[in-house]
């Protein structure tokens, strides 16, 4: 049997990965789209892990809720950027400095 | 397991509004377009107050559980549910002309204001960290689409973008944290979280970890320093309509979230997200106040104001008494009443083409509005916390707390810098006051009859009010005697 720690680790590399991607990405938006899929990913690994050695169901009803949301935030981020597109041409992080003070 | 009535009670205002926001959207659809704008905002107006009616009479002394423990019903919840539909209402009312002239005041702004306002309840009256994320998400997604409604301008859906990219970050750091918790502690219940880690004595790295990243995740979405750079740019590249949807009413759910999840369930870690909150509370009043000094766009200014006044609000939380919370409190109803007067003059004073949003525009308004300009004054007082004002007493009751927590230099940090930041308040009034009006005429008055009636009487309540404060008190102390 695969102990727990193994999955809190990965889920805090995915989670490390993730936010990484968010910050340290100058090129891409829709990089970071796909970051924030993975940091509601590694959170739902951590509830599942933690779930099955507790015995307990709430946390893997909690990860339906996670995914059905992450469908939900998906859908709109990438409405927004299809709207950023339209209105800009670009979809570079880097072309964002419209608003600045 | 059978559905009580009590059940249907506690979250009856929460369902009323959500039945109604989907009839606001079939009518939308179905009826002809010369009665549509005017059916679903007076439909809109209407679900508010009588949501807000049926909290008032349905509203108990002790707390109620339902829905097997998802969901509480106390008086903090109440007092938070009247504020945020009561705000959200006026949001609406002075929102409906300048959305109109700029195209976006469709069936679906409505409803995502609706949606918006049931995620705000759910999250004041959590009572389980599954309803906390759903309630949170529920108001970010709303608020995602209602920045990005102005389609065609390209500022909006930059702003849309940042608030998602960063939203939907915090969102996630919140529910790390809240992984860890469940992991820690076995149960996602708020109340037996809050038993559990008592339990643990001194707190040992998980639940440090986890502690930090639920802190973390609050002070995004609150905005306070140093995760508040979404703020300035979100208020300014929204359309300001919908900035004053995001700067009154989700603060009061903020709070009452951070009240449910720091007071309560986190209650055994007081000492460390004390220090946590002290470093947060006192960097947002330095750099809001410092930095809104050398803001043009008053839009901007009154981000980094809002990043202050969050830092004010945080002073109040921090000092973990039942008089601390109280004024928090107390200081979030304040501030969302006095914000949504001074977005809605500046929405009273834009129009197509024309967004008064610059400091400048605001010059010689006495000489143009007289009335309108010492409105404006009357809230920018209260803004800076001048005493005949209600802001004043709000920061002196945060302030009273803290330093009966003895922490009085926090206090005098604190002071110093709002000293500072009246600055900035007093140049707004200075400009509309003592400089003569720009000749291009460009800023006129922009609004309709009861816009313009319930914008006097919500500028006046800051002054009118003040001997009436000790009732607001009451109810508050009386609110987080139940937490």
């Amino acid at each position: 049997m695969i102990p727990l720690s193994h999955y809190l680790v990965l889920s805090a590399v995915l989670f490390a990965l993730s936010v990484m991607g968010v910050f340290l990405n100058r090129k891409n938006l829709v990089i970071i789209l796909m970051a924030i899929e993975l940091l509601l990913l590694a959170v739902n690994i951590n509830f599942v892990a933690f779930s099955y050695y507790l015995d307990d169901p709430a946390g893997q009803v909690f990860v339906f809720f996670i995914l059905t949301v992450a469908a939900a935030e998906a859908a709109i981020g990438l409405a927004i950027l299809i709207l950023l597109f339209r209105n800009r041409r670009s979809i570079n992080v880097q072309d964002l400095d419209h608003l600045k003070g | 397991m059978s559905l009580a009535t009590v059940d249907i009670m506690v979250v009856l205002p929460e369902i009323v509004i959500s039945v109604m926001a989907c009839l606001v959207l079939v009518l939308d659809l179905y009826l002809p377009a010369r009665f549509r704008m005017q059916t679903g905002f007076v439909l809109t107006l209407a679900i508010l107050l009588a949501a807000t009616l049926i909290i008032l009479f349905s509203s108990v002394s002790d707390s109620v559980v339902g829905l097997n423990g998802m969901v509480v019903k106390d008086r903090i919840s109440d007092l938070l549910k009247c504020g945020i539909c009561l705000i959200s209402a006026g949001v609406f009312l002075y929102s409906r002309r300048y959305a109109i002239e700029r195209g976006f005041w469709r069936g679906e702004y409505l409803v995502l204001g609706l949606f918006g306002v049931v995620g705000m309840m759910i999250m004041t009256s959590a009572n389980h960290l599954l309803t906390v994320y759903v309630g949170v998400e529920l108001l970010a997604l709303c608020l995602y689409a209602m920045v990005g409604m102005q389609r065609d301008s390209v500022s909006a859906s930059e702003a849309a973008m940042k608030l998602f990219v960063l939203g939907a970050l915090a969102s996630g750091v919140l529910l790390y944290g809240m992984s860890l918790l469940y992991g820690l502690t076995g149960t996602l219940m708020i109340s037996d979280i809050s038993v559990a880690v008592t339990r643990f004595g001194p707190p040992d790295l998980p639940l440090l970890l986890a502690l930090i990243l639920v802190v973390v995740g609050l002070l995004f979405k609150i905005g306070a320093v140093p995760f508040h750079m979404w703020v300035p740019d979100v208020y300014d590249g929204a359309p300001t309509s919908t900035t004053l949807f995001i700067a009154a009413a989700p603060k009061l759910a903020a709070c009452g979230m951070i009240l449910r999840l720091l007071a309560e369930g986190l209650e055994g870690l007081f000492q460390t997200w004390q220090e946590m909150l002290i470093a947060a509370s006192l960097f947002s009043i330095v750099l809001g106040n410092v930095v809104a000094i050398a803001q043009k766009n008053i839009k901007r200014m009154l981000a980094y104001s809002a990043i202050s006044h969050m830092g004010f609000f945080l002073l109040g939380i921090l000092s973990g008494t039942a008089l601390g919370y109280s004024a928090a409190l107390v200081y979030i109803l304040i501030y969302g009443v006095i914000t949504l007067g001074v977005f809605g003059v500046i929405l009273g004073l834009s129009r197509k083409g024309a967004e008064a949003n610059q400091i400048e525009d605001y010059k010689g308004l006495n000489h143009t509005h007289p009335w309108l300009a010492f409105l404006m004054l009357l809230l920018m007082f209260s803004l800076a916390g001048v005493p005949p004002t209600i802001g004043f007493y709000a920061k002196l009751s945060v302030l009273q707390s803290v330093i009966k927590a003895d922490l009085a230099w926090v206090a005098v940090v604190a002071v110093i810098f709002a000293v500072i930041g009246a600055f900035y308040y007093l140049r707004v009034v200075k400009i509309m006051y003592f400089e003569s009006p720009a000749d291009s005429g460009e800023i006129q008055l922009n609004c309709g009859n009861s816009q313009r009636l319930v914008l006097s009487l919500n500028a006046l309540a800051v002054v009118v009010a003040m001997p009436w404060i000790g009732i607001l008190v009451d109810i508050c102390n009386q609110a987080v005697a139940s937490l």
